[in-house]
């Protein structure tokens, strides 16, 4: 298991430097960073003095891979690529444009994401799973044919409608929750029912048949039928067959999401104004604040990578003949 | 009689280059009895049916919205003929009553009023304060400025098709070159190619799309010499939104070819192709393409209608296409506040999620017809 672990952490060090390179190469090679000054201080009539200005107060003023300037290791360390690309894989993700430190926010701001992603996640796994069961035990009757059209239409409407048409309807006609905010602890509770319930509805159409097509094709299988006819009963055909087996494909899909649950959603959190990473990658993403986008890019790479690794766990873990070595 | 000139967009180019493509696809399936059962099998199911004339409806609005002119303005006689710098299409042309028939602001579906009151003098001096009536009847009501949202909606479907189209034509060539590359060779080839989509996955969807867009949108504004109108500079960032998408949505077709390949590959009659000596390309072409080209349809049709949907989002992100083209995210986008107003304005918004859920609905259900005729097995 260790070595196991060890050699899946050398095999990510390469992704990720392929991440911080790929990023490196879209900021700092197809725009400069004299682009990016005149973006922020707007206009077309800026002086050159004022761009290097900026470029100083902000750190851009240093060379991309070799600094000639520097002495014995600052030649290579004072530069662009190891102060703004390479120190990322130390987490430290520098200022923001407004002088913050990304880091902090970071740390502060992940608690209200998780808080809203974990419910989401949790409850929109079992419902669209269930949904799913239900549909094929009923499979090849009016209720499937109705329940898959109904499925195709609710992927077909945009995230979008959910949330504002949930908004609208439970928030502001019915009134029975808030219509946005947040709170830390208990007292915030009610601030989550709507976005963790938008989150789940909007999810619905796409996991559910998904989830659905899994089912089907595990129950065409003959191991099904042989337990049909030595005469179980049909739900525990269900719930222990046909879910035990396709433990794997879902564990697929759905472990390898867990890590990047930190992120929050960029959708929800802007619109019920939850001050999670979403709303601050979507501001930086407004704001066109370049530091904060890379920093997330990697945060998101590193998070993924530790989801593939979680999804090979819990293979070893839901099934006895899969061993890690 | 005034003149016109054609003006060719390069989004135009490229739709009839693809229309062209899918033109001689369906010449070429005719002469093949499977590939035309197999479609039969796609239209024989109603919804197929259905959809496709749906989707039929939609692409001929897009089709009349990319015939590009230029109308000729007054010029003194001896002068070379000048044209207006407003790009007009054939679309523009049918819809003259409703593109023209603005209002000073918000009107109600049909209603025969602008929605807010004003003071009016009336002919005895007196002052009311009464809602002006409006110049023309608009089947969908007029949104802030007064433009007809039936129109809005109309010209949005242009951009929601290209999207959906343009995106899968950079992707394919990436998608197919990479993933039969990597299931064919193996080895080396695999590592480099597995290692280039896996680094490519790792970054979340939405956060590589928006950071390529702001770079891109860098470019543009740093380069004016690029385009000569606004139409063609909305027209590049749309091209290049297209782009940034299939340099990034390669990765999911790439993968399943690659696994269908390394089965084929072990397969008889390539083993025998091998044997036989013939070179590594015309296997590929002649033995390895058309035997996968089932998931490629299948995933072009499927890709579609996300990326419709795709459009929305990244708009509301602030990563979308240009401000100024028409497109449901940008409708979306200025409409959504309107409901928090007094009296509610609804029909921009119920028009613009109205549209994208016909059209995407019809993608999703015209998709699972092909999906269901081309692969019996995986349809779900």
């Amino acid at each position: 298991m260790i070595t196991y672990l060890i050699r899946r952490l050398a095999y990510a060090l390469p992704i990720l430097l392929g991440v911080n390179l790929l990023t490196f190469a879209l900021f700092f090679g197809v725009s400069s960073p004299d682009d990016m000054a005149r973006l922020h201080l707007g206009g077309k009539r800026i002086t050159a003095e004022a761009v290097e200005r900026w470029k100083v107060q902000h750190g851009y003023d240093l060379p991309h891979f070799y600094n000639p300037a520097g002495e014995g290791v600052a030649k290579v360390t004072q530069t662009l690529f190891v102060q703004k690309s390479l120190k990322l894989f130390a987490l430290d993700f520098g200022a923001a444009d407004d002088g913050r430190d990304i880091g902090r926010e970071i740390g502060k701001r992940m608690w209200p994401s998780l808080v809203v992603a974990l419910p989401t996640f949790v409850l929109g796994l079992g419902a669209y799973l269930a949904i799913a069961l239900f549909l094929v035990f009923f499979r090849n009757t009016a209720i499937d044919t109705v329940g898959v059209i109904l499925l195709v239409a609710l992927m077909s409407i945009s995230g979008l409608f959910y949330v504002i048409g949930g908004q609208v309807l439970l928030a502001k006609w019915w009134q029975w929750v808030p219509i946005s905010g947040y709170a830390p602890g208990l007292s915030g509770l009610h601030f989550l029912v709507l976005p963790v319930l938008i989150g789940m509805v909007s999810g619905i159409g796409d996991s559910t048949r998904f989830y659905r097509a899994l089912f089907l094709e595990e129950a065409g299988h003959d191991y099904v039928r042989t337990a049909h006819a030595k005469g179980l009963s049909p739900f525990r055909v269900l719930f222990r067959h046909i879910l035990g087996n396709a433990a794997i494909p879902i564990l697929t899909g759905v472990v390898v999401v867990i890590p990047r649950l930190f992120l929050g959603s960029l959708i929800l959190e802007s619109f019920f104004g939850i001050p999670g990473l979403g709303s601050y990658t979507i501001d930086a993403i407004q704001a066109q604040d370049f530091a904060i986008v890379r920093a997330m890019v990697f945060l998101g790479s590193l998070l993924y990578i530790l989801g593939l690794m979680l999804t090979d766990l819990s293979y070893a873990w839901v099934d006895p003949r899969v061993r890690l070595q | 009689m005034m003149g016109i000139q054609p003006t060719l967009l390069i989004s135009d180019a490229v739709l009839f280059l693809l229309l062209a493509a899918v033109g001689a696809y369906v010449w070429r399936s005719r002469r093949s009895e499977r590939a035309r059962a197999t479609w039969r099998g796609v239209f024989a199911a109603r919804m197929g049916r259905w959809s496709a004339w749906v989707m039929v409806f939609f692409v001929s609005v897009g089709v009349f919205d990319s015939l590009h002119f230029r109308v000729a303005v007054e010029t003194p006689a001896g002068q070379a003929q000048q044209y207006s710098g407003e790009v007009l299409s054939v679309l523009d042309t049918v819809l003259t009553p409703l593109r023209t028939a603005s209002e000073k602001t918000y009107s109600a579906p049909l209603a025969a009023t602008l929605l807010v009151k004003e003071s009016v003098t009336l002919a005895d001096g007196s002052v009311a304060r009464l809602a002006p009536a409006i110049a023309h009847v608009h089947p969908l009501g007029t949104d802030k400025v007064g433009q007809d949202v039936l129109y809005l909606a109309l010209k949005s479907v242009r951009t929601g098709l290209l999207i959906g189209t343009l995106t899968t034509l950079v992707m394919l060539p990436l998608a197919c070159a990479l993933g039969i590359a990597a299931g064919y060779f193996g080895g080396r080839v695999d590592d480099a190619i597995q290692y280039l989509y896996t680094t490519l996955n790792s970054i979340p969807g939405v956060l590589l799309i928006a950071a390529a867009v702001l770079v891109v949108d860098v470019q543009i504004d740093a380069h004016g010499e690029w385009f000569n109108s606004a139409a063609a500079r909305a027209d590049l960032r749309l091209l290049a939104l297209c782009a940034i998408l299939g340099l990034t949505g390669w990765t999911g077709l790439a993968r399943l070819l690659r696994a269908e390949t390394l089965k084929l590959r072990e397969l008889d009659y390539i083993q025998a192709a091998r044997a036989f000596g013939v070179s590594h390309g015309r296997i590929l072409a002649r033995h390895v393409l058309p035997n996968v080209a089932h998931l490629v349809i299948i995933t072009v049709v499927l890709d579609f209608s996300g990326l419709v949907l795709a459009e929305v989002v990244l708009s509301y992100v602030g990563a979308g296409v240009d401000p100024a083209t028409p497109s449901f995210g940008n409708m979306i986008n200025a409409a959504r506040l309107e409901l928090a107003r007094e009296p509610v304005v609804w029909w921009p918004l119920a028009t613009a999620f109205a549209f994208l859920f016909t059209l995407v609905l019809a993608a999703n259900l015209f998709a699972d017809a092909v999906r269901a005729a081309f692969d019996p097995r995986g349809a779900g």
